[in-house]
């Protein structure tokens, strides 16, 4: 139907009047003035709108985190204490205080250990997945690292609590399961699915004909994956590694249950600690609008932000690195 | 004639071991998983009946059922639909089929990375900052649906944006040679060559929905209430939000309940992540270009 209208209009000779016949683009958009060329154009604005609001958002997260914690970081904020001290007493009643290093060492203890879990396994599947396992088997064991990947992190945070905890008390004999292992264990299995599938891209995006020119000279399939796949995948293999760690980093609600939640640097794997994500999550609910408990949990926020930014713009830089080598 | 030798032999074995060492990591990276599954549907198991599906919790939330907390992910998860899959598409749609390759592309396509990479909990106190606090939409279903509306936009944009692109350029320009607008093709040659793929998405982004506790603790979803939402602007209780009280804020819960309400949990992403990849293969397998 429209089609047909299109048509017949591009039958129909250009309208002329004689007073505009030498500008000859105006009278051209002139004769495009129907409606199905506002509904394009229309389209076309609302389309754009949707495609930018990606930057509105990112932008927007950036400035609505700032404005709540702007006066305290502008005002009482020693940026140095912050970051170097470990007293978090945001309750206390002569003089709260809230440094955050304490929750930067569980973060970083449980990210750490959780990367030890899961770089090894991650990349170990990605590579058999990708170089040895052929037809239905691979097929089935990426659909399985799919469904893992799916699994809510709140449903994690209840294994760490419910299944692990006994588990690390039993077998370790240590007083409390609900730790700096435990956590590490869980969030290396969340990690492990979506670092599997990256890396996988990454060597699936390796070119066939660099695998059948070593193989050709003679080179065994292990010798393939070791001399010529893994080298021309490095860059995406690192990305995937980094994505990882921003995920283990940003991750909330099972660090939140499986840490034990006390802060604490810790000494072993033993010790429980504290997330920094977890600290947002557990205390933004009991604190008053605009306090400086609320302040001080905004800036973690933006700490957050723009730790995960950095990341993310690393791992992207990363890959445009290999899609430019 | 052709002998192996010892070098041979030798590649031969250490391929062997390299390729079960592997396979080992793989399966070590899928077994606790199964193991984990299993447990959860051993000690779920018997929880679930028609009365925990169908019952308010009673007795301090150690007893009876799930039914509000049911409603109100539905409720979360069909509001934040509704603003996010309009909006994604739109966005995918510039992508693939206007977006000319410059700079903005680039910085659309790396704020959507970003997006994705946010941790949720900052998506929670965007949620609180803007539409909490700033819009005044208070703690309800609107503000809790719009967090997570911005939070699982990059899962709609990247789903759709990769159908939109597997429908071939040809059918894009043979429709143009007939004069057609650039809307009229994406309306009637692009978009119903792409539905299929874009339902894939969706579906995929229900199970993401569905599954996500911290941006809504903090923005609508409460630890118990004693009647189900009747609007946006209601507050309400969400499944995931339940696990994690009935697990570590409620004291005496007895053992089967949380299992049950993990079970349901789980059960639940992952048969919409099946569907979705479901629908995948069988789109795959009946394609016709």
């Amino acid at each position: 139907m429209a089609n047909d209208e299109v048509a017949s209009r591009a039958a129909v000779s250009p309208r002329t009047r004689p007073g505009r016949r030498a500008d000859a683009a105006r009278h051209v958009d002139k004769d495009r003035l129907t409606l199905d060329w506002y509904q394009d154009k229309i389209v076309q604005v609302v389309v754009f709108l949707g495609g930018i609001s990606a930057i509105v958002f990112i932008i927007g997260i950036f400035l609505f985190i700032t404005r709540e914690g702007f006066s305290f970081v502008v005002e009482k904020l020693e940026i140095t204490e912050f970051f170097t001290s470990i007293r978090w007493q945001p309750t206390s009643e002569h003089r709260p205080t809230y440094n955050i290093l304490a929750m930067i060492a569980g973060t970083a203890s449980v990210t750490g250990l959780a990367m030890v879990v899961a770089i090894p396994f991650s990349l170990g599947a990605a590579i058999y997945i990708s170089e040895f396992a052929r037809g239905k088997t691979r097929e089935a064991l990426k659909v399985l690292v799919e469904l893992l990947a799916a699994i809510p992190s709140v449903v994690w945070g209840f294994i760490g609590l419910s299944l692990m905890n006994p588990l690390i008390i039993e077998l370790f004999d240590v007083p409390v399961g609900l730790n700096v292992l435990n956590a590490g264990i869980i969030l290396g299995l969340m990690a492990a699915p979506i670092m599997t599938s990256i890396a996988e891209d990454a060597l699936k995006a390796v070119p066939d004909g660099y695998r059948e020119a070593a193989e050709a000279m003679g080179a065994t399939r292990w010798q393939v994956v070791v001399k010529v796949v893994l080298p021309a995948a490095r860059n995406g293999l690192l990305a995937a590694v980094l994505l990882g760690v921003g995920r283990g980093f940003g991750e909330t609600m099972a660090v939140l249950m499986a840490t034990g939640h006390s802060i604490n640097i810790p000494d072993s794997i033993f010790d429980s600690v504290r997330a920094l994500t977890a600290t947002i999550a557990a205390e933004l609910g009991e604190t008053a609008v605009g306090s400086d408990h609320y302040q001080a949990l905004f800036t973690i926020g933006i700490f957050l932000f723009v730790v995960t930014f950095t990341i993310n713009l690393l791992a992207d830089l990363v890959v445009r690195g290999v899609r430019k080598g | 004639m052709f002998q192996a030798t010892k070098r041979d032999v030798r590649n031969k074995n250490v391929e062997f071991l390299w390729r079960l060492l592997f396979l080992t990591m793989t399966v070590l990276l899928v077994l606790p998983v199964l193991i984990i599954l299993a447990t959860l549907i051993v000690k779920g198991g018997p929880a679930i009946s028609l009365g925990f599906l169908f019952l308010e919790p009673t007795n301090g939330m150690t007893e009876g059922g799930i039914f509000p907390a049911l409603v109100g992910t539905l409720w979360l998860v069909a509001v934040a639909l509704l603003i996010s899959v309009p909006l994604g598409v739109a966005a995918a749609l510039y992508l693939s089929e206007y977006a000319p390759d410059n700079w903005l592309t680039r910085v659309i396509n790396l704020a959507i990375i970003n997006l994705a990479g946010v941790p949720s909990i900052v998506h929670a106190l965007f949620g609180v900052g803007a539409f909490v606090l700033f819009f005044g939409f208070g703690t309800s279903i609107l503000a809790a649906s719009l967090t997570l509306a911005v939070m699982t936009l990059p899962v709609v944009i990247v789903t759709t944006r990769e159908s939109l692109l597997a429908v071939p350029r040809a059918f894009r320009e043979a429709c143009w040679s007939m004069g057609a607008t650039r809307w009229q093709t994406i309306r009637r040659v692009v978009l119903p060559n792409a539905v299929s793929g874009i339902l894939t998405g969706v579906i995929l982004e229900v199970s993401r929905t569905a599954g996500e506790t911290a941006p809504i603790m903090l923005t609508g979803a409460v630890f118990f209430l004693p009647f189900l939402p009747q609007g946006i602007f209601d507050q309400t209780m969400a499944l995931s939000l339940h696990l994690f009280v009935i697990s570590t804020q409620v004291p005496n819960v007895p053992e089967h309940l949380p299992y049950g309400v993990a079970l349901v949990l789980i059960a639940m992403v992952l048969m919409l992540n099946a569907a979705s990849i479901g629908f995948r293969v069988y789109l795959r397998g009946r394609k016709k270009w």
